[in-house]
């Protein structure tokens, strides 16, 4: 016990002292840190639909959405300059608090989640990707339209102007001095940050062994044998859903309010397929893989835009940025799963038996 | 009336293109029973090789159609040539790995292409020049012009070359006998790998030849453009029953005429409340109702869960 500790507590430690270190390089640093751990939150989000439960899901970002525009609406002057009769209700502005704001995108995307899965249900694999592929594009469809007749999403252009977090009065937009020391907003989204992560950890990992989580895994292994074991597949694959869009729709909420904008731009397909790919990169099933996933292609590709200045000019200016980092994540896509098709930290397999002929003679 | 007539036409145009890349997905998938993410960008290298070939020769004063036909021939082979490397280098060593694997891999190789044609051709919209001439012809008070009637064409002669070669070829005897189970068809004398391989040039080649048809037809090629045909042609396969080849054709014609229709009717039936910019959506609506009324598609049988 004592030695399994000491290394937790230096780990907890470094965690803590991190942002204090990076922001010395400049606040940029610890903004992609920021950004990096709302990744981790959306993989683990989708590990539950895609590790445990073995949905392939390619709409995840829906959920994101979801919860980042409900944030949005609530929390931003956008409702109140287009509709007379919410500025009358509220004459001092539309700022609904977060402890509001955020169970209900949650319970918005659990909802959403259950409206996907509903119709899904009997679909497995590859459907079931090009289904939740279509879903992800129709919502993003629509908050790119839904600004005529009536203006809900303001369209293409988004939605600027959101709330920062408050905590019992504790602005984390505003910078602050703690022990002489100057503490940027982003380092105070980096504890929040920090803190749902391992909040998220815990309740995946318990959940995990839970009763639920064994259910999920054997309906992933083998439905009929889940069903024969009263399983009840159909629950358990809705809940699957509603519990992976919860942590979407929770992301989603942070990051519109650590943005202070959204538009349908930060929710293309391309975000799903990202999601996926860290899940699958990090170990399907396995929280440290799925983090390590997560942390990889997050933020990686992040700070190689430090390094692309040169590079640019080389090219003649084809290789920004951003190319680059897009080239970089094509890459580690193709070339990880060629080199470890489990994964680069996948789960030990446990109870294996002996080989079965067909897999042998492989 | 003419609204339906013409809608009908840009229907089955659009249709022939989702049809011929239909085919490429719905013969990869069942033979390896993996979907194919690269199959749109395929497209797109297609077109945009075909725009570099009709550039460069632009000024040598060859007539139209040669030029299209030169172009269209550097394309299929660009493309077969890079399907056939993209299976070999990505796809191949995965074959017994777990299901997700090839997969991401395909997604990776998805986004590979498109960042490397973004690096190769810029990525700003390109013009494609007018090669045929653009006369339209009077059809029931409907207008068709000289490219969409090559390409229904070009379309319905390639389709029955493919169904020609599937049914009555020892290729096709082969391709069809390793979908069902490559291990016995080893061992009836046939090489899977090389099936495989075969099914990847022919599917890249009708995937450039869409793509020269799609940059012809609209009149302008990017590196984002094989994308949306790519994920509607999967759809298209889909709709058909994956696996099928007539199931795909027909899931893409039907497809395109679901997709014009919805896009020329959606404004005035909602009363303009919703315009045609969600035409987008038809495909997935579409999917979705198919998948979960008749999960095996219009004409697939039912075939064992493969998850």
């Amino acid at each position: 016990m004592k030695n399994k500790l000491i290394p937790f507590l230096i780990a907890a430690a470094a965690l803590l002292v991190l942002p204090l270190i990076a922001q010395q390089f400049g606040n940029a640093w610890v903004r992609i840190v920021d950004i990096a751990l709302l990744y981790v939150l959306l993989a683990l989000g989708l590990n539950i639909v895609v590790g445990y439960a073995g949905l392939l899901d390619l709409g995840y970002v829906a959920f994101y959405a979801v919860g980042a525009y409900m944030f949005a609406l609530l929390a931003s002057p956008h409702l109140i300059e287009t509709f007379p009769a919410i500025a009358a209700a509220f004459p001092n502005g539309l700022h609904m608090p977060w402890w509001a704001v955020i169970p209900l995108g949650a319970g918005l995307a659990a909802i959403a989640g259950l409206l996907l899965g509903a119709p899904v249900l009997r679909l497995r694999g590859d459907y079931l990707a090009i289904v939740t592929l279509g879903f992800g594009e129709i919502i993003r469809v629509f908050l790119n339209n839904l600004d005529a007749p009536v203006n809900i999403t303001n369209g293409p252009k988004g939605i600027s102007q959101i709330d920062a977090i408050r905590i019992f009065g504790f602005d984390l937009a505003k910078r602050k001095e703690w022990f002489g020391m100057d503490i940027p907003s982003v380092t105070q989204y980096y504890y929040l940050f920090l803190a749902l992560v391992v909040f998220s950890v815990v309740l995946c990992y318990r959940l995990q062994r839970s009763r639920i989580g064994r259910a999920w895994m054997a309906m992933r292994e083998d439905e009929t044998a889940a069903k024969a074991m009263g399983i009840n597949v159909r629950n358990m694959k809705l809940l699957a859903f509603a519990m992976g869009a919860t942590f979407g729709g929770v992301s989603g909420a942070m990051f519109a309010s650590f943005q202070g904008f959204v538009s349908p731009e930060s929710f293309a397909l391309q975000e799903s397929i990202m999601i996926v790919a860290m899940v699958v990169l990090g170990g399907i099933g396995h929280l440290p893989g799925v983090i390590l996933g997560a942390l990889l292609l997050a933020a990686l590709p992040e700070v190689l835009r430090y390094v692309a200045g040169p590079l640019q000019a080389m090219t003649d200016g084809r290789l920004d940025a951003a190319i680059l980092r897009q080239l970089m994540i094509a890459l580690a896509m193709i070339g990880i799963m060629l080199a470890r098709p489990r994964g680069l930290w996948p789960s030990p397999e446990h109870g294996k038996a002996a080989p079965s002929p067909a897999a042998a003679a492989k | 009336m003419d609204i339906l007539i013409q809608q009908i036409i840009n229907g089955l145009v659009l249709g022939s293109m989702y049809a011929l890349v239909a085919l490429g997905y719905t013969m990869v998938y069942g033979i390896i029973g993996l979907i194919n993410f690269a199959h749109g960008e395929v497209l797109m290298v297609g077109a945009l090789t075909s725009w570099t070939v009709v550039t460069a020769l632009k000024d040598a004063g060859l007539p139209g159609w040669l030029l299209m036909l030169l172009s269209l021939i550097c394309a299929v082979v660009v493309c077969a040539v890079l399907n056939f490397t993209i299976e070999k280098v990505a796809y191949r060593p995965l074959r017994n790995a777990p299901r997700l694997a090839p997969l991401i891999t395909a997604m990776g190789m998805s986004l590979l292409l498109q960042t490397l044609a973004m690096i190769i051709w810029k990525p700003n919209y390109k013009p494609y020049p007018i090669l045929l001439p653009s006369r339209p012809f009077e059809v029931f008070g409907a207008v068709i012009n000289t490219t969409q009637i090559l390409i229904l064409l070009l379309t319905v002669v390639t389709l029955a070359g493919l169904m020609y070669v599937v049914n009555y070829t020892r290729l096709g005897r082969a391709m069809r006998a390793t979908a069902e189970n490559p291990r016995v068809a080893g061992l009836m004398g046939v090489r899977p790998d090389m099936v495989i391989s075969a099914t990847f040039v022919i599917g890249a080649s009708l995937a450039a030849l869409a793509g020269v048809m799609y940059a012809a037809n609209y009149g302008s090629v990017q590196h984002t453009m094989g994308f949306l045909p790519g994920l509607k042609a999967f759809t298209a396969a889909v709709f058909g029953g994956i696996g099928n080849l007539a199931g795909a054709m027909m899931g893409g014609v039907l497809l395109g005429v679901i997709e014009a229709l919805g896009a020329g009717y959606i404004g005035p039936l909602t009363g303009g409340v919703l315009g045609s910019h969600y035409q987008d959506i038809f495909a997935f609506i579409v999917l979705i109702l198919v998948l979960t009324l008749r999960p095996q598609g219009l004409f697939g049988e039912r075939v064992a869960d493969r998850a």
